[in-house]
C-alpha cells in the first residue's frame, strides 16, 4: 500500500504537550496545574440562553458568517473595548473558536513561501497552522529580560523580503505578557514601513491586570492592515462551546468567510445564541472572573518570591512563566520529576517554542485552595532540589 | 480595595490575613484597619458559619412566616419588627413589598415548637394581623453556597 499521509502533514511534530498528557492521564492521584481553561463554569444566564435556543428549535445552520444579531453584539463589544468599528455585516466573521479564525486567517493571506512572523512562547498552533497554509514560519524569540514582549528590534531583524504576516499573540499563553500602547506603537511603526499585515490573537484580552487591554488595531493605519481575533472561551468561560470571532478589512473577511463556508459551513447555533447573551449581559460576570484570577496571581507570584524562585510579573492571561534554570534541568526533567515525585502537573515552557527552555507554565485557572496545595508541594521540591545541589 | 475585600470574606470569613493581604495586593496592616473600620461602621455585623445541620444529629426545623402586620403612627413597622426580633428563635426579620409585610425566619427542634411560637406569641401581638407559616423541607442553596454538593474539576489534566 502507498503511504497514505501527506508529506507535509506527517512533518508536523506532534504538539509538546501531547507526551505529558499521556504521563498525567496515567496517574490517577495527580493534582494539576496544566490546563488552558477557565475553572469556571459558563455563567449560568449563559447557559440558560443556550438551553432556551435549543427548546425553541433552533437547531439550524446560520448564515456562514454567522449570526447578524451576534455580529452585531460583537461589533458593539469591539467600539466599545477599543474603540475601533466593524461593519458587523461584512467585517465580522464568526467562527468555531479563535483557532478556526487562525487557520482561516492564514490560510486567506498566505501565497506559497510567505514568511510568517511567530512570536514565541505562544500558543502551539500557529506554527502548524502557517506550514498547513503554505508559509515558512520564522520564529521570534523572545526574551524573559522584555518580559516576553515584541520589541521593533527584535520584530525589524526577522523582516526579510518575503515576510507577509506577523502573528501577535497577546496577552500571551504561555507567558501571561502583554502588550502596552507603547510596545504596538512601536511594532506599528515597523509593520507600516515594511507593508506587512497584522494577524493579532487577543483571546486573552478580558483578562489584563495592570491597564485595560489595548488592540494594535487600535493604532493609526493599523486597522486596515490587521486581523483581530478574538472569542468567547476565556473571557465568559465558554470553551467547550467552540465559539470565537475574527473582525478585519472586508477584502480579507470575505475570503475567510468564503474559506469557513466550505470547510464549517457555520459555527455552533446553540452556541451563537449564549454568545448573543454573553455579550449583552456578561460585564459582570466577567469582572468577577477577572478579579479572581487576579487574585489568585498575586498569591503565586508572593509564594514564588518567599521560595525565592524567579519570575517576571506577567499581567494577563492565566499564567506565570516561573523561570528554572538555577537547579541545572531542562524544563523537561523538571516538569517530569515534579510530576513523578509531588504528584503536581506543570507545562514545560518547551512545549510553546525552544525558546521557553528553563520555564514552566502553571495555569491559576485553579481555586486558591487548590493552588495552595499545589504550591506547598512546589515549595517541598524545590527544597529537595536546593538541597541535592548542596549536596553535590 | 474594601469591595473586593468584603467580597472576599463574605465567602470565606476564616482567610487569614496575611492570605488576604497578599491575594489583595496591600499590607497586613491596611488590611486590619480597613477590617476594624468595617466593623466599627457596622458594614461587618458578624462572621457566622453555613452549617448544614440536616448531616449532624441536631435536628432543627425551620419556617417561613409571611406576617401582615398593622402599621404604627410615627412608627412604621420597626416597633413591632423589634417585638418580633427579639426573640432568640426568630433567625432573620425583613420588611417586604407585596402581599405581606414581614417576613420571618424561624428556627425551632420540633415542628410543635415553631407552631406554638407562632400561635402563642407572634398572633396573638397587637399589630399582627395575620400570618401564615411555611415549613422549610430542605434547602438546596444558602448564602450563595449550594448545599451538599462537591464539583469535581472534570476538565482534562493538560491542555494548550
Amino acid at each position: 500500500m502507498r503511504n497514505p499521509i501527506a508529506d507535509k502533514v506527517a512533518g508536523i511534530k506532534p504538539s509538546g504537550i501531547r507526551k505529558f498528557f499521556d504521563i498525567v492521564s496515567e496517574m490517577k492521584d495527580a493534582i494539576s496545574l496544566g490546563v488552558g481553561e477557565p475553572d469556571f463554569d459558563t455563567p449560568w444566564h449563559i447557559r440558560d440562553e443556550g438551553i432556551y435556543s435549543l427548546e425553541k428549535g433552533r437547531t439550524f445552520y446560520t448564515s456562514n458568517a454567522g449570526l447578524k444579531e451576534l455580529r452585531q453584539e460583537i461589533s458593539n463589544y469591539i467600539k466599545r473595548k477599543q474603540g475601533v468599528f466593524y461593519e458587523p455585516l461584512k467585517e465580522v466573521l464568526i467562527t468555531v473558536g479563535g483557532s478556526e479564525a487562525i487557520d482561516m486567517g492564514l490560510r486567506a493571506m498566505v501565497n506559497p513561501g510567505d514568511e510568517v512572523l511567530i512570536p514565541q512562547p505562544s500558543y502551539v498552533s500557529y506554527e502548524p497552522c502557517a506550514i498547513l497554509a503554505g508559509a515558512k514560519p520564522v520564529i521570534i524569540n523572545l526574551k524573559a529580560e522584555n518580559e516576553f514582549r515584541l520589541t521593533a528590534e527584535e520584530l525589524e531583524e526577522a523582516i526579510t523580503e518575503k515576510t507577509k504576516i506577523l502573528i501577535l499573540p497577546f496577552p500571551n499563553n504561555p507567558t501571561g505578557a502583554i502588550m502596552e500602547r507603547k510596545d504596538l506603537e512601536a511594532i506599528a511603526e515597523v509593520i507600516l514601513k515594511h507593508d506587512l499585515f497584522v494577524l493579532s490573537d487577543e483571546i486573552y484580552s478580558e483578562l489584563t491586570y495592570k491597564e485595560k487591554h489595548v488592540s494594535i488595531v487600535e493604532i493609526p493605519g493599523m486597522r486596515e492592515r490587521t486581523i483581530l481575533i478574538n472569542g468567547f472561551s476565556k473571557a465568559y468561560a465558554m470553551t467547550g462551546w467552540r465559539l470565537g470571532y475574527a473582525c478585519g478589512p472586508e477584502l480579507i473577511i470575505q475570503q475567510m468567510t468564503k474559506l469557513h463556508q466550505f470547510a464549517i459551513m457555520c459555527a455552533p447555533t446553540t452556541s451563537q445564541y449564549a454568545a448573543v447573551e454573553a455579550l449583552k449581559n456578561g460585564d459582570d460576570d466577567v469582572l468577577e472572573m477577572r478579579t479572581a484570577y487576579n487574585q489568585r496571581r498575586r498569591f503565586l507570584m508572593n509564594a514564588f518570591r518567599e521560595m525565592g524562585l524567579e519570575c517576571f510579573e506577567p499581567y494577563g492571561a492565566f499564567y506565570v512563566f516561573p523561570c528554572i534554570r538555577e537547579f541545572g534541568m531542562t524544563s523537561d526533567e523538571f516538569a517530569t520529576r515534579f510530576l513523578e515525585e509531588e504528584k503536581v502537573a506543570v507545562v514545560p515552557g518547551t512545549a510553546f517554542g525552544d525558546c521557553g527552555e528553563g520555564f514552566l507554565r502553571i495555569s491559576y485557572a485553579y481555586s486558591l485552595e487548590n493552588l495552595k496545595v499545589a504550591i506547598g508541594r512546589l515549595e517541598h521540591f524545590i527544597k529537595k532540589l536546593r538541597e541535592e545541589q548542596k549536596g553535590n | 480595595m474594601r469591595e473586593e475585600l468584603l467580597a472576599i470574606i463574605e465567602k470565606n470569613s476564616r482567610i487569614d490575613l496575611k492570605e488576604l493581604a497578599v491575594i489583595l495586593g496591600v499590607e497586613e496592616a491596611d488590611v486590619v484597619s480597613e477590617l476594624a473600620a468595617l466593623e466599627a461602621e457596622g458594614v461587618i455585623c458578624g462572621y457566622h458559619t453555613l452549617i448544614d445541620w440536616e448531616k449532624t444529629s441536631n435536628e432543627k426545623v425551620s419556617a417561613l412566616i409571611e406576617v401582615r402586620v398593622a402599621p404604627q403612627r410615627g412608627q412604621g413597622f420597626d416597633n413591632v419588627a423589634e417585638r418580633i426580633y427579639r426573640y432568640p428563635e426568630v433567625r432573620s426579620v425583613y420588611l417586604m413589598s407585596g402581599g405581606y409585610d414581614l417576613m420571618v425566619i424561624l428556627e425551632g427542634k420540633t415542628l410543635r415548637e415553631v407552631s406554638n411560637f407562632v400561635s402563642d406569641k407572634l398572633s396573638t401581638l397587637d399589630a399582627v394581623l395575620s400570618t401564615a407559616t411555611h415549613f422549610i423541607l430542605k434547602k438546596y442553596k444558602d448564602h450563595g453556597t449550594v448545599i451538599s454538593q462537591k464539583k469535581e474539576d472534570e476538565r482534562e489534566m493538560i491542555t494548550p
